[in-house]
């Protein structure tokens, strides 16, 4: 027995538990030297190019065009070729055919995409392969359902396609982006000219392939990459429709260029969107919400819970648990499928986040960072939480489109209401309650046009989006998504 | 139920007046971030030590009609050395066993780091009056237990008589004595996380030194959404008292895999401090085999044919 119970001796165990690194393959992604420019079914060679970097590592990935006012203008008139030689008039069940294709193949390509996406971006691999991939390839799927059936969608206002659709996007959701513009847009027999952010081309530029792959017509989708200048030369083409996914002064910009111009805008913009918790909440899965809200792809979300509303007799406990959670959050290397937080976009978002945090400490708020080992490379930024704040703290006010959080309490559901309604913006809102009435009773009075309940950040095709106020307007997904792509006989809808 | 009856007198969760007592559980959410959490990737090195951690945190089991002395006597041994061939790997935590059979293990385990753990309390379904119960326990503590694994009285909860819940385990817990006191929610009987998150207060505030989901008698035993739930009312007990309760899943752990998506959850819920055989056990009888076919493949870089493993 002595010999036994010396065996029996647990061996000793390092104290600490930590994950290895779990990174997933960079090898799926076969990366050109260069892109051109995808116009008519070809790829143009652009007069000028700049280079596309990883923003957690800052490498240079590859060079891409930046598309000239003749390139756009190349483009649109073969997006307007194709819409005249054959898309618009396809039956509606032959253009369902392409995209029901392209959603196949996305769905077949969703690892390799996923990496890109996370390699050019800086989005944990785990939401691109998550979040990002199988909604986009979601969309396709949904709009393709709709490309025969508009009749019935829309019965007895006989809905023709606008023409070609000029499609602005944000480096948020690259390719999520892509899809939510392309996919209503070809379903309602548009063409379109998509301008991908500076900052993240490259998936765009490998949906080119999926295209390809999927034969759709020359000149179906065209894309144009550059920065704000090809945007412009964009808007000011003679495209029918500008859809656009942005910040807000870039929309407004928009929208003055286009005023009196006929042409269709939607535009869906920046966000400062309230989380509430009301104190029957269920609390775990509150701050599981809160997490979600605002460090769901390092905050760069226009929907993100960016200002938390804590009833005043649980914020205590909710701001303890919330901290807590926080030190569990896993900040690095995009690719590794532990990662939780990944990189921040780009220099300029994390000069402009880091600005708003130093307004934030000026301002007397009490900030709160968990402990957590940034890497040297690349563009980081510990996520962030402001307790103490006040409504009129700029970081209460202005979007900070980063992993950073605004605590703020109230005492009624109406001086919930009331706050969470002061501000300029109003695209979503989280409401977190046990109480079924509650929830109803709040989403009646929030001015936001998505309002969550229990739960925060969730997307489905079927569900329209979009904003109140300078958070935009128009709506994409569901079949309100149809409409902007839609003309009708007789009324025109206001502003899309 | 048209009423909540109040709590017992001395039901008294020394929570802050400010925390809601009980709270809700809300079940997509709770559901979602198990989910997430499951996702973790837990290669190489960080398995190794996940797998050597499950041993050591296993309390192996065998709770049938048919077990003897023979049985158990060989349940011990697999206990003290999982695996023959290989020294490293460590004994588990104990054996659970029933209480006529707690002689034939304490023989065989005294003086080894294994601990004798004997179910009681009419186990599995605790429907006996309560002396017996009482009674029982005090002869599996006589016999030798080290610990006793309780079931709750799951017909007097769901009446919502959560006095008679919370009065028989406090006198289940005195007893015990010394030996500690797991106690059974067996929420596969519950219904719903709220009433998984009640019951495990009710436990903890009646003095369970450990919480455990099941029996293993039914089928939905152990999950990943209720062993969340669990941890966070262990959790909250810890950040408003500071006392430190232990948890054990039962039932349904059959692979590794799984096993370490418990552990992450303990990790990232309760953190480091409750990765310890004195604060988390998994009751399992068929895991210990699939963890030791897994840590010589992380050895060797090759599977072993089940035929290499002993069955007990």
């Amino acid at each position: 027995m002595t010999e036994l119970s010396k065996r029996g001796d647990p061996s000793p165990v390092p104290a600490e538990w930590t994950y290895a690194p779990a990174p997933e393959s960079r090898d799926i992604v076969q990366l050109q030297e260069r892109y051109g420019l995808y116009v008519g079914g070809q790829w143009l060679e652009p007069a000028e190019t700049y280079e596309t970097v990883s923003p957690a590592t800052e490498e240079t990935l590859a060079e891409v065009g930046q598309a000239g006012e003749t390139d756009v203008l190349a483009a649109v008139e073969a997006a307007r070729g194709a819409f005249e030689n054959g898309w618009s008039s396809l039956p509606g069940s032959e253009r369902a055919k392409y995209l029901f294709r392209i959603a196949r193949i996305l769905q077949e390509r969703s690892r390799e995409f996923a990496v890109l996406e996370s390699l050019n971006g800086g989005k944990p691999i785990k939401e691109s392969r998550d979040v990002d991939l199988p909604l986009a390839a979601a969309h396709f799927f949904y709009y393709a359902g709709w490309a025969d059936k508009l009749e019935y969608a829309f019965p007895n206002r006989r809905p023709r396609p606008v023409g070609v659709a000029g499609q602005i996007i944000p480096w948020n959701f690259p390719l999520l982006m892509l899809a939510w513009k392309v996919a209503p847009a070809l379903a309602a027999g548009n063409t379109v000219v998509l301008k991908p952010a500076e900052t993240t081309p490259l998936t765009a530029l490998l949906f080119c392939d999926v295209i390809r792959q999927a034969e759709l017509p020359p000149g179906v989708v065209n894309i144009v990459t550059g920065d704000g200048r090809t945007g412009a030369a964009l808007v000011d083409a003679a495209v029918d429709k500008i859809a656009f996914t942005g910040s807000t002064e870039v929309g407004k910009a928009i929208q003055r260029r286009l005023a009196g111009s006929g042409k269709k805008l939607t535009l869906e913009l920046g966000g400062k969107a309230a989380n509430i918790i009301f104190d029957d909440a269920a609390l775990d899965q509150a701050v599981e919400g809160i997490v979600n809200g605002i460090y769901f792809n390092q905050g760069h979300v226009c929907c993100a819970g960016s200002r938390l509303f804590v009833q005043e007799s649980i914020a205590e406990p909710v701001i303890e648990k919330l901290k807590r959670r926080m030190t569990t959050l896993r900040v690095g290397d995009p690719l590794d499928k532990n990662t939780d937080v990944g990189a921040i976009n780009s220099r300029a978002q994390l000069d402009k986040i880091e600005e708003l945090v130093a307004t934030g400490r000026d301002e007397g708020a009490e900030v709160y960072q968990p402990p957590c080992r940034l890497p040297e490379r690349g563009y980081w930024f510990a996520p962030t939480v402001f307790t103490n704040v006040a409504q009129s703290y700029r970081i209460a006010q202005e979007e900070i489109f980063g992993p950073v959080l605004s605590v703020l309490t109230f005492r009624t559901p109406e001086e919930a209401v009331e706050k969470a309604n002061n501000t300029p913006y109003g695209l979503s809102a989280g409401v977190w309650t046990e109480k079924g009435s509650r929830i109803l009773w709040m989403a009646q009075r929030l001015r936001a046009g998505v309002v969550w309940a229990n739960t925060y950040n969730r997307f489905d095709p079927a569900s329209p989006f979009g904003g109140y106020k300078e958070s935009g307007f128009g709506r994409e997904g569901g079949l309100h998504g149809l409409e902007p792509y839609l003309a009708f006989d007789g009324a025109e809808t206001f502003g899309g | 139920m048209a009423k909540a009856p109040a709590l017992p007198a001395g039901f008294e969760l020394p929570l802050k007046q400010r925390l809601p007592r009980i709270g809700s559980i809300d079940q997509v959410a709770v559901e979602m971030r198990a989910g997430e959490l499951a996702k973790r990737s837990i290669k190489r090195e960080s398995k190794v030590w996940a797998l050597e951690l499950a041993i050591r945190c296993c309390d192996l089991t065998t709770l049938e009609g048919q077990d003897t002395p023979g049985k158990v006597a060989a349940l011990c041994s697999k206990a003290l050395r999982p695996d023959p061939s290989d020294p490293a790997v460590p004994s588990v935590a104990a054996v659970c066993i029933y209480p006529n059979l707690v002689p034939v293990a304490v023989e065989r385990l005294a003086g080894t780091s294994v601990k004798v753990a004997s179910v009681a309390t009419a186990f599995p379904s605790g429907q006996s009056p309560l002396d017996v119960k009482v009674r029982e326990v005090e002869e599996a503590v006589a016999f030798g237990a080290d610990e006793v694994d309780m079931v709750i009285d799951r017909g007097a909860f769901l009446s919502g008589r959560y006095a008679q819940v919370y009065d028989e385990i406090r006198r289940v817990k005195e007893a015990c004595g010394d030996a500690h006191l797991k106690v059974i929610l067996e929420v596969a009987e519950l219904g719903t996380y709220d009433n998984v998150r009640r019951a495990s207060l009710l436990a903890i505030a009646a003095g369970a030194d450990f919480i455990k989901t099941s029996t293993g008698k039914l089928p939905g035993a152990a999950t990943l959404p209720v062993h969340l739930v669990m941890l966070e009312a262990i959790r909250d007990v810890y950040e408003e008292t500071g006392r430190r309760v232990g948890m054990k899943p039962a039932g349904g752990i059959r692979v590794s895999k799984n096993a370490i998506q418990y552990l992450v959850q303990v990790h990232e819920t309760l953190g480091p401090e409750w990765l310890t055989p004195e604060l988390y056990r998994i009751g399992a009888s068929s895991l210990v085999n699939d963890i030791l076919m897994q840590l010589r493949k992380e050895k060797t870089g090759a599977y072993q044919s089940k035929d290499y493993f002993t069955n007990d």
